[in-house]
């Protein structure tokens, strides 16, 4: 018995040890769950084309980066997702880990659309109108009081006689950073609360009174939600609204509605840019993380008829494309050291997102 | 006698309302099942379209010669756009693209397939069933609505006109879907399976049995036969005790600090998706195994000892075997309880997107549960019917592993 015992803990050890020096020829993605369904499409067409494919784990972005950012060697991952830029804190943990080596990736975008149910009015909003909706505290005449309103014709008379209620994200959704950060932000400062209040401090509080439900990350629970209720709203990406179009439709912003054009443009105000980050240090040791990348970034994935535009990804403008592309070619590292001081070359290109980079 | 009476008719109203439970449990079990089965049962078959398929020998490069390995090296894109061209003449650019999606995009596996399995067949024509697209398929089963406009359609007006005439042909129907047996996970619905997450799990509950059996036995029988009972011993059963109610995801934080973060184990692999589970499976077969051990009389181990056998003796040959029973049946409901888990696998990485079958317990993989949450929180259409279809299988295996545990008992265990 003591033998038999004794080879148990034998073959434990040795097994342990075997997995110290295992070697990986599949590329490991982590990161965000909204890149995750374009990510993994182009896994599998990277699978396809000979190479093992790749597996994606749905981390979120902020959990993607804490992972791509613990280190070099295969017990990392080697790409991860991200629905915003990396952030200086996040870089500053890659550079203390020796990740210094990094590609970054800008490869489409997505739009965050505010929608809700067919049978609903179409309605054409405002970003102030949805934060005056949303916030705990709003500017009424002049003064901040308590958010007031029940029904979006209080707001604006020419709005539909709808009970104000929004289901959203959980705080550390990427989604929900994009849609503060473009809506609630923007029509909290179109409000003149700042100026009012001396700050932007409680821009992006949620009222607190049952209108505003926090949902999980699941998307579809949301659509499910939305159905059965016409007169409430949600926010979620682009690729959610495509797939649902029997059921869903989203409201205008700002008069505009999001299409590939609007989302590509920056004209539809929820855009945003989407993001993958290569470790260079692992190209070669792991096969296919370029080409994973140039798949990516190749007009048969987000051409006008490109199988990740056709499931909801915005091609980019011509010029950011182009410089993506060059950047994917000759692996141009990202200066990550610098994006820990809170630079970055597009900082001051004047996109609409270029106020987010390494922020 | 008027108290008997008030009495007895308030033991019929308690048996009423213990009635009343019973039939609301069930109610909301049936529901349950309902929502599944009807949301499910589509995912068991898919649409297929007939098609004339001329394996032309031009279009793969391979003639009645090549070897087998020419033959599955060999492309079968541009034959299988030649196929859709062949079985719908005269369509301009724009019309095949939309003919061409109303097949599923990689159906060159499909004649590929066919061709390793028939290689005489090369320079012939066949009749073969085609796999439509998922989004076809919806359509065809249903799911998704004809009649909204067309611009909130993913099958357009003309693509259904095709459909339409497809089907009074007769050229549509529905055969077994038996991909979702054998196939790993993929993003076309059409082509995803189970399997993969079959393996993923099959591989952690090895592992995990492997680890928490033995030790867990080995624990128990210490703590039960050969430790004196005591102040140490008191500490450790309700530390024990206490481990049983630990949330699973606490057991995932576990595996991600020790195992992947010290040892440096692989992330998202069955080898640690099985260690964390044994990690919460523990606690239960010892909680298990002790129960069914102290369960066998005194007189078993006095006989014993009294014909001269040493303790370890009385243990090993005796007192074990007669308890091997219930500690079975607590280990395979411990396993059973695993299977379920999702949380823990969530820490240590094993939700994700994995398309290749796992080959063993170092291979990256998906569980059951996690495969269910993945397709779940798939935008396609064609994952809500894999999402409660995968429901069934796990509901399957449960019952299955719950049955053994109660027929194991039955059938062995021994009344005193």
């Amino acid at each position: 018995m003591k033998k038999s015992i004794l080879t148990f803990l034998a073959l434990a050890v040795s097994v342990l040890f075997s997995a110290e020096t295992f070697a990986r020829d599949q590329i490991n993605i982590v990161g965000s769950s909204t890149v995750y369904p374009y990510g993994t499409v182009n896994a599998q067409r990277l699978g396809e084309s000979g190479f093992k494919t790749p597996t994606y784990n749905p981390t979120g972005t902020g959990g993607g980066m804490k992972l791509f950012c613990a280190g070099v060697g295969v017990e990392h991952p080697d790409i991860t997702g991200a629905s915003r830029p990396m952030k200086s804190k996040e870089a500053k943990l890659c550079v203390e880990n020796g990740v210094t080596n990094v590609v970054e990736v800008m490869w489409a975008n997505d739009g965050i659309t505010f929608s809700h149910s067919n049978a609903a009015e179409k309605m054409d909003l405002t970003r102030a109108e949805i934060w005056t909706a949303m916030a705990a505290k709003v500017v009424v005449d002049g003064e901040v009081v308590e958010n007031p309103y029940t029904k979006w014709n209080e707001i604006n008379s020419s709005l539909p006689a709808y009970k104000i209620e929004v289901l959203v994200a959980p705080p550390t959704s990427g989604t929900r950073d994009a849609f503060d950060g473009n809506v609630m932000e923007k029509g909290c400062a179109a409000m003149g609360y700042e100026d009012i209040t001396g700050g932007d401090d409680g821009c992006t509080d949620y009222r607190e009174d049952g209108r505003i439900i926090e949902m999980g990350e699941n998307d579809t629970l949301i659509v499910q939600k939305l159905v059965e209720d016409k007169e409430r709203f949600g926010y979620f990406g682009y690729s959610y609204l495509k797939d649902n179009g029997d059921k869903l439709q989203p409201a205008s912003l700002e008069g505009v509605d999001p299409s590939e054009e609007s989302i590509a443009a920056y004209e539809y105000p929820v855009a945003r840019p989407l993001f993958i980050y290569l470790k260079k240090d692992h190209i070669g040791v792991v096969p296919g993380i370029q080409e994973f990348a140039q798949m990516m970034v190749s007009d048969e994935a987000i051409g006008s008829n490109g199988y990740l535009t056709k499931i909801g990804a915005a091609p980019m403008v011509s010029e950011l494309l182009s410089r993506t592309r060059s950047d994917v070619d000759t692996l141009a590292a990202f200066d990550v050291v610098a994006c820990a001081e809170k630079k970055h070359p597009l900082k001051d290109a004047g996109y609409a997102f270029s106020g987010k980079l390494c922020k | 006698m008027n108290s008997l009476n008030k009495r007895l008719s308030a033991e019929k109203r308690f048996q009423a309302y213990g009635l009343f439970a019973v039939a609301l449990s069930m109610f909301f079990v049936l529901i349950l099942m309902w929502k599944i089965f009807s949301t499910g049962s589509g995912a068991f078959v898919r649409t297929t379209i007939e098609a004339n398929v001329f394996f032309n020998p031009d279009f793969i490069q391979v003639n009645q010669n090549s070897l087998e390995k020419e033959l599955y090296r060999a492309s079968y894109v541009a034959l299988a756009d030649e196929v859709v061209r062949q079985n719908h003449p005269n369509l301009n650019e724009e019309q095949f693209i939309k003919v061409r999606e109303m097949y599923t995009r990689k159906f060159d596996y499909q004649l590929r397939d066919y061709l390793l399995d028939n290689p005489d067949k090369i320079g012939q024509s066949i009749i073969m069933k085609i796999t439509a697209s998922s989004d076809l398929d919806q359509i065809v089963k249903g799911n998704y609505p004809r009649d909204v406009p067309e611009a909130q359609r993913k099958i357009n007006d003309y693509q259904l006109s095709v459909l339409d005439k497809l089907t009074s042909e007769g050229k549509v129907s529905s055969v077994f879907n038996f991909w979702f047996f054998t196939k790993g996970d993929s993003r076309d619905p059409e082509t995803a399976g189970i399997w993969g997450a079959v393996m993923g799990s099959l591989y952690a509950l090895i592992i995990c049995f492997s680890f928490a059996f033995p030790i867990g036995l080995l624990a128990s029988v210490y703590l039960e036969e050969f430790v004196k009972p005591g102040k140490v011993t008191d500490i450790i059963e309700v530390n024990i005790n206490n481990l049983a109610a630990v949330p699973s995801i606490v057991f995932g934080l576990l595996g991600l600090g020790m195992l992947i973060g010290v040892i440096g184990l692989p992330y998202q692999v069955p080898l640690v998706g099985g260690l964390v589970l044994g990690f919460m499976t523990l606690p239960t077969i010892i909680i298990a195994s002790r129960a069914s051990l102290r369960s066998v009389p005194p007189s078993i181990r006095e006989g014993a000892l009294a014909v001269g056998a040493t303790k370890m003796q009385t243990v090993f040959h005796h007192v074990i075997p007669l308890s091997l029973p219930g500690t079975l049946t607590g280990t395979i409901i411990g396993m059973a309880q695993a299977l379920g888990e999702t949380a823990p696998l969530l820490m240590i990485g094993m939700v994700a997107f994995v398309m290749e079958i796992p080959g063993g317990p170092l291979d990256p993989a998906t569980g059951l549960p996690s495969q269910i949450y993945l397709w779940s929180e798939s935008a396609e259409r064609g994952f809500l019917e894999k999402t409660s279809a995968g429901i069934m299988l796990l509901l399957l295996f449960l019952i299955i592993m719950n049955t053994a545990a109660v027929l194991i008992r039955r059938r062995l265990e021994v009344k005193w």
